[in-house]
């Protein structure tokens, strides 16, 4: 048998091998930052046009995947010709994955949103954030933005106590943090996980703050299940695996009632943690018209009032409005945190957590 | 005649043998994939931020006891992993393989079934299923016995060991049954010829043949326990308690801490090398070679009256890693909220609306898991069948460096790996980051060990008096390899490269980290749905990927990959 050809498979693929190689090594250029002019923009046609040449754009959100993906189709059919690409995961994890990037000089993301206000002053220290001020933000109150117009609210998230109704009587409906720590609730609670989620760190500290630690400590022994999002306790009520969420989103618990399961939010006595959700455009996005665009139809009241509509997603846009016959912000007793000393204490809250709930 | 053989060695005197070269090269390629990922965790373990030498990692590594506890419960696992898939795996393949059991081509495409799931899925099924108040199982338990309280809670360690052995025993199941196969029956009918019994002959030959295959499926499942990350993070975090590499993801939350993760990691290495090193003083210097120039058939044992509790206890056994979990995923995937009884109102589309045409995810991440699946099993394969056989024949000096090289990644955490590769491609160098091919270099270097432990163990049964006529009739070493060995090992390189096929599917750990919204995997997607509680979602994709798994992984097996005319002995 000729020589050559027992040897082709082998040679071929070691070319080959050889070829990937130096194609992949040549295939991702460094995408030069984006050359945009600061100050207000309106939705233009020269905008429109850009952002469709570009084609795409990467959000990295923490929203809920089944809201985020529907406020991504709403964009979509407004503009064709331009793909969201919808990265979710929790505020926690998509902080990571963009300090990740940004640290090692990879720019894929366009747009980002998380419930994690620390997030925000970070990258904006770092200098990771393009400066976008879409014209409907006049709209919004100014504690909403960020003065230098880095960033904005584009939602707010409240962490609440919710229970299935089927599995919680109504003499024993708590009002309050405290009584939670009766034994009655033991192993019927479910709660998210502050070094996932951001709504949970930001409602740990918050009633840390307003609570003590020695009150986790005491939660700590309650057989609390753990799971990692702030959007999965609300599922874990519907699906009656617990009697009663610790904390977890507002909005996905909304969702929930909308779906017809028996649901019911507590706005506790000692106040509920209130969550900003920022979003930002960042400095080096590979799509920065397309970015431009759907930032501003994000903070748009269409998109507002889609979220809020189907989604429960809270919004600080003045117009609109909420349907879901909740009170307002106003209406209850906020625990508002301080996102700099937050910012200080991750580690710490991170550690006793663990040393209270094992994990 | 003497002619042609004089021809054959002057031709071989003058010939250029490209396979030295070709060897070279590939050693170099393992080189570079094992030890750079590697070099990074060292630097990262051992020099702190500044480039200065310190062990401070390993000190506060040691000072904290909830690490102690994380490995202590990982060890645990692990052995507990081990000891029950081998328990079961390996009388389910002598079932199969050596007896009249009925349906034994149904019982060898289930357990397939149940090593195409990932482990992931499965944990996530086994939540649907025995969840202390909402699984399946439990409620079913509640209704027929009418108490309130739960049969079955997966959120334990119990429980986590369970889920992940259901889903690891086909590594011990394959191995035992693919080197049953392979033992001729001879030295078991010389046996009995001699007066053994059934049970001595099982005892005294039978079953010492197979140990190699059966400690290094067990070696494989315990190390797959221990490195595993999936179902650890979905079912031992609502259980309040974390293993080794849920402790090592944790140090990635921001800030990360990276050098506690790569120390962390080092001890993990120790104790695979342990591991392996024992492995080795076990089989000791005794031989195995069990497939020569003869031909064999095995032997079948008949098991009479004992046929049907036989089948009962592999029914069972495969009811509980297969069946029941995918009718769990079905019931999610049809229905809105799985707690829901079935019925035709509460059926419905939904979830594979929204997976198949809402979520942007779903196309992308299933061309790029399969794509990788193919590209990397092929990879692997080439590179172990070559790297065996020039360790096993000793081909060259210090060649069995190359073996070490590829075992060595077996004890790198898949999630660990993933911080390695991120570390070392992930830089402007080389931007393979948001590419494919990070993710391929993870799953060749991850799915090397077990497919070299897979080959080896095969060649090792091959004895070289074939080889070596092919060699002194002049052929190379390449062309003995290609023409004599691979055709001779056809099943097991078929079975090498389903095995690195499904591993690369089953990857979740080191995928986590490098994966981009371009190179999605389904896997990932299936992670992240979990976290946010889509279960229906979960469920459609989860079926969809058995679905198509298992397509690919039966076209492999019919396809005469190699030479199917020439010389295989075992027809």
């Amino acid at each position: 048998m000729p020589k050559t050809k027992l040897i082709a498979p082998f040679s071929k693929m070691a070319f080959c091998c050889a070829l990937l190689f130096v194609t992949a090594c040549g295939e991702q250029a460094i995408v030069p930052q984006a050359q945009v002019e600061s100050g207000p923009y309106g939705v233009t046609p020269e905008l429109i046009e850009a952002a469709t040449a570009e084609g795409i754009v990467s959000y990295y959100s923490s929203l809920d995947l089944v809201v985020a993906e529907r406020m991504a189709a709403a964009f979509e059919e407004q503009h064709p010709g331009i793909d969201v690409r919808v990265e979710r995961a929790g505020s926690e994890r998509v902080f990571q994955r963009i300090g990740q990037e940004y640290s090692s000089g990879i720019y894929n993301a366009d747009v980002t949103d998380t419930s994690d206000e620390v997030h925000f002053a970070y990258f904006k220290d770092q200098g990771w954030l393009a400066n976008a001020t879409p014209a409907e933000f006049v709209n919004y109150p100014a504690e909403t933005k960020d003065p230098d117009g880095y960033f904005a609210a584009f939602r707010a998230d409240l962490s609440v106590i919710a229970y299935n109704e089927q599995l919680v009587s109504a003499d024993e409906v708590p009002t309050s943090f405290a009584e939670l720590l009766d034994p009655k609730w033991k192993g019927r609670m479910v709660k998210g996980h502050p070094g996932y989620s951001g709504t949970i760190m930001t409602a740990t500290y918050a009633l840390s703050e307003a609570l003590g630690w020695d009150y986790f400590a005491q939660l700590g022994q309650q057989e609390v299940m753990q799971v990692q999002s702030s959007t999965d306790p609300p599922k874990k009520l519907a699906l009656g695996e617990r009697a009663l969420q610790f904390d977890g989103n507002e909005y996905v618990a909304v969702q929930q009632q909308m779906a017809g399961v028996p649901l019911k939010i507590i706005y506790a006595a000692e106040g509920t943690p209130l969550v900003v959700g920022n979003a930002a455009i960042l400095a080096n996005a590979p799509h920065p018209n397309a970015a431009r665009l759907f930032y501003a139809f994000m903070f748009s009241q269409e998109a507002q009032q889609l979220n809020s509509d189907t989604g429960g997603v809270r919004s600080f846009h003045p117009s609109v409005v909420d349907r879901s016959g909740r009170p307002s912000l106003s209406e209850i007793n906020l625990l508002r945190s301080n996102p700099e000393d937050l910012g200080t204490r991750l580690q710490e809250i991170k550690q006793r957590y663990e040393e209270y709930f094992g994990t | 005649m003497t002619s042609k053989l004089a021809e054959l060695f002057l031709n071989r005197r003058f010939r250029f043998d490209i396979s030295r070269p070709i060897f070279v090269l590939l050693a170099l390629l393992l080189a570079i994939l094992v030890v750079f990922p590697l070099f990074w965790l060292t630097y990262y373990a051992f020099f702190d931020n500044d480039g200065n030498a310190t062990l401070a990692n390993f000190v506060a590594l040691i000072s904290d006891p909830t690490v102690h506890r994380a490995f202590g419960i990982a060890i645990l696992m692990a052995l507990g992993v081990g000891a029950l898939a081998t328990v079961v795996a390996t009388p389910m393949a002598w079932l199969v393989a050596r007896t009249d059991v009925p349906g034994r081509g149904v019982i060898r495409v289930l357990v397939l079934a149940s090593f195409v799931t990932p482990p992931f899925l499965g944990a996530i099924a086994w939540e649907i299923l025995a969840a202390p108040n909402s699984g399946i199982l439990n409620d079913l338990y509640r209704w027929i016995t009418g108490s309130d309280g739960a049969l079955l809670n997966i959120y334990t360690f119990q429980g986590l060991i369970f889920a992940i052995a259901c889903y690891t025993f086909p590594y011990v199941f394959t191995l035992v049954a693919n080197a049953l196969d392979r033992i001729p029956s001879d030295l078991e009918d010389a046996s009995s010829i001699l007066g053994a019994g059934w049970s001595t002959t099982l005892r005294r030959v039978t079953f010492p043949l197979v140990l190699p295959a059966m400690l290094a499926g067990s070696l494989i499942a315990l190390l797959q326990a221990l490195t595993l990350f999936g179902s650890p993070a979905i079912l031992a975090l609502p259980a309040g308690f974390h293993v080794i590499t849920t402790k090592i993801w944790s140090y990635f939350q921001f800030p990360p801490q990276l050098g506690l993760a790569a120390a962390s990691a080092i001890p993990l290495l120790l104790i695979t090398i342990l591991l392996l090193r024992s492995q080795k003083w076990i089989l000791g210097r005794k031989g195995y070679t069990v497939l020569a120039g003869k031909g064999t058939v095995a032997r079948t044992t008949l098991l009479g009256k004992m046929k049907w509790p036989a089948l009962g206890l592999v029914g069972f056994v495969l009811c509980l890693t297969v069946i029941f979990p995918y009718a769990a995923l079905m019931k999610a995937a049809f229905t809105r909220n799985i707690s829901e009884p079935l019925n035709f109102s509460s059926l419905t589309l939904q979830n594979f609306n929204f997976v198949f045409f809402e979520f942007s995810a779903t196309r992308l991440a299933m061309w790029n898991t399969f794509l990788l699946g193919i590209l990397s099993a092929t990879a692997v394969t080439t590179l172990v069948v070559i790297i065996s056989y020039v360790v096993i024949r000793r081909s060259f000096a210090g060649s069995s460096v190359l073996g070490t090289l590829a075992t060595t990644p077996i004890a790198i955490p898949g999630i660990v790996l993933g911080v390695g590769l991120f570390l070392s491609y992930a830089n402007p160098t080389f931007m393979l980051y948001g590419t494919l091919w990070i993710l391929l270099i993870a799953f060749v270097t991850l799915g090397l060990p077990s497919g070299y432990q897979q080959m080896s163990s095969a060649m090792t049964s091959v004895h070289s008096d074939l080889e070596d006529a092919s060699r002194i009739f002049g052929a190379s070493r390449l062309k003995t390899l290609w023409l004599i060995t691979t055709p001779l090992l056809r099943t097991s390189i078929v079975a090498t490269w389903c095995f690195i096929f499904i591993a690369t599917i089953r990857e979740l750990s080191a995928t986590i980290l490098l994966t981009t919204s371009n190179t999605k995997l389904v896997s990932v997607i299936i992670y992240d749905l979990n976290e946010s509680g889509n279960l229906g979602a979960i469920s459609v994709l989860g079926i969809m990927l058995l679905m198509v798994s298992f397509t690919i992984v039966f076209i492999a097996n019919k396809v005469p990959l190699m030479s199917s005319n020439r010389l295989n002995l075992r027809s």
